[in-house]
């Protein structure tokens, strides 16, 4: 089976994260980057499939150069090889004009199977997968919880509100998962060697065939108007529990009423 | 006043979601609210009454096995034909999964931009969001096509605003790449009469310090008593003390209660993103060092098994 794990670069969600003062994108510089949590699960799933049923697995990726760093990191996992959309025109893109860009490269890259984390951490928008899957005309089963491989049907089972559904679709499909799906493997000292070697081939923008107007700040369908960090709360009363802590807990949710 | 298209979000057990009524109340500051109902036969004439309520004037139906039977898909396909025959001011639909997914689906339809996660909307169509684990406030708007925005639950207070609303049904033909994402069972967990966490007023979790799976219950008793919902940090949730539909924070679900209470939980970055806009926050932890309290507005420090059916005894006393 020949599997695309998509992987995004984002900054570190333990960190102080903020937007840039000068074009409102997300600041890459100042925050330690790093894979987005759950694309590692996605690139786990990806490896046992391989394992299981043979294939091949590739990581897609689209971001500036130093997205390099999460490629060689994902690499490290297992993947035998990355893709690099990198092209300085798509610095602002929003989400439709991603998914245009990846839908390009997907389109050359013949995936029986797309998987993907089930939200980055940074923007945490969940549109990617249903927008692939409707530009690429193919099923989108979303925040996999567990994956099914049986030959060219895929079944996944998902969280919802009110318990979880069974949901199937034949091959090509594009599947996200959510962190409940598995457990990451660490990098072993062989996998980090080794991917060092393994080919990681650059795309451009004119390689997909997207005009540059159709991305970047050009080509965005939405904008950041002004942002403000958001004053930090302060902390309020606290008190030491010397045998009423409770008694004194409750009365003061009474006085905001909520007792 | 152009109208406002508001994708309804109701479970068969409780009917219409609060959500749902925060957007109807949105959409009449941005022009005449009509509701749209996509589900299986018959989905629209129980929430009717309740969609009036908050102002609905009209009640667009989409009702068909097809809907009911695959993922999103169809959903997107009708809401798109909808969008382009009347040419609504904007359209909403709930920042929960769903939601998020249809309106995905739409802005590709559409070649329209998309603004998740909204707690707020003016008249012109800007949007505000939270952004960053709640750090960073952000004004956006769509630049190219119509405002369609997710709203996320407990941003804003349901205002009635009675209306009779008139029911169109609309004719349902789905495509056949509708229809490659075919659900084949859903199951429904018990879940008792507690409130959905998202949308709950009060929120009580328990962290990594309930210490066991068993002790789930005192921070149960305490969310019955003060009839809200449960929650769980996600180190309690990794531990197997609490289901993952429960967990809070980065990868769970962002709840924005009038009160939220933690208990056990020291507060990293990674929680913090998912309950750090509640209106009202206690704590109780043992260590009072612990990150929590600088958020707190009132932090207990003590031992949560002395301190919480203490305040459970008192909240009894009081009733």
């Amino acid at each position: 089976m020949n599997i695309v794990v998509l992987v995004k670069q984002v900054p570190d969600s333990g960190a102080d994260r903020s937007l840039r003062a000068d074009d409102n994108t997300v600041d890459r510089g100042s925050a330690n980057n790093v894979i987005n949590e759950m694309d590692e699960y996605a690139i786990e799933e990806a490896l046992k499939i391989k394992e299981a049923h043979g294939g091949e697995v590739t990581v897609l990726t689209m971001g500036p150069d130093r997205a390099t760093e999460s490629i060689r990191k994902a690499l490290s996992m297992g993947p035998d090889a990355a893709v690099h959309v990198l092209d300085d025109a798509l610095h602002g893109s929003c989400a439709v004009a991603t998914s245009k860009v990846l839908a390009a490269a997907l389109g050359q890259l013949n995936a029986d199977l797309v998987l993907c984390g089930a939200e980055s951490t940074d923007g945490r928008v969940q549109a990617m997968p249903h927008m692939l899957a409707e530009r690429l005309g193919v099923a989108a089963l979303t925040g996999a919880r567990k994956l099914t491989v049986d030959g060219g049907t895929l079944t996944v089972e998902r969280q919802t509100e009110e318990g979880y559904e069974v949901v199937t679709a034949a091959t090509p499909a594009v599947v996200s998962v959510w962190d409940t799906i598995n457990e990451p493997r660490y990098p072993s000292f062989k996998g980090i060697m080794a991917a060092k070697k393994k080919p990681v081939k650059t795309l451009s923008l004119a390689d997909l065939g997207v005009a540059p107007t159709e991305v970047g700040f050009e080509g965005a369908t939405s904008a950041v108007v002004e942002h403000t960090r958001r004053p930090p709360r302060s902390g309020g009363a606290k008190i030491t529990d010397e045998g009423s802590g409770g008694v004194q807990l409750v009365e003061f949710l009474a006085t905001e009423k909520f007792v | 006043m152009a109208e406002v298209l508001v994708v309804v979000e109701a479970t068969r057990e409780f009917g219409v979601k609060k959500v749902t009524l925060e957007m109807l109340t949105l959409a009449r500051g941005l022009g005449t609210p009509s509701a749209v109902v996509l589900g299986g036969p018959g989905a629209a004439e129980a929430l009717a009454a309740k969609l009036g309520e908050y102002g609905a004037e009209k009640i667009y139906a989409a009702e068909s096995e097809e809907i009911d039977g695959y993922l999103v898909a169809p959903k997107a396909t009708v809401l798109a034909e909808l969008v382009n025959r009347v040419q609504p001011a904007a359209v909403l639909l709930a920042s929960a999964q769903e939601g998020k997914e249809i309106a995905a689906r739409l802005a590709v339809k559409l070649d329209n931009g998309i603004l998740t996660d909204v707690v707020g909307l003016d008249a012109d169509g800007t949007a505000t969001q939270v952004a960053f684990a709640g750090s960073t406030i952000v004004k956006s708007k769509v630049t190219k096509g119509l405002p369609l925005v997710t709203v996320r639950p407990n941003s804003v207070t349901p205002a009635p605003a009675a209306a009779t609303p008139t029911v169109e049904q609309l004719t349902v033909s789905v495509t056949d790449t509708d229809r490659l994402a075919k659900v084949v069972e859903r199951v429904a967990e018990q879940k008792g009469s507690r409130p959905e966490l998202t949308e709950a007023g009060i929120v009580v979790s328990g962290g990594r310090g309930v210490g066991n799976a068993d002790n789930f219950k005192l921070v149960e008793e305490l969310a019955d008593l003060l009839g809200g919902a449960v929650g769980a940090s996600r180190a309690a949730v990794d531990s197997g003390y609490y289901p993952h539909q429960f967990q809070v924070g980065q990868t769970g679900k962002t709840v924005s209660p009038q009160l939220y209470v933690a208990l056990g939980i020291s507060g990293a970055i990674q929680h913090r993103a998912g309950m750090q806009t509640s209106k009202t926050i206690v704590a109780v932890n043992k260590d009072g060092e612990a990150p929590i309290f600088e958020l707190a507005d009132y932090g207990v420090v003590g031992d949560l098994f002395k301190v919480v059916p203490q305040a459970a005894e008192e909240i009894r006393k009081r009733k």
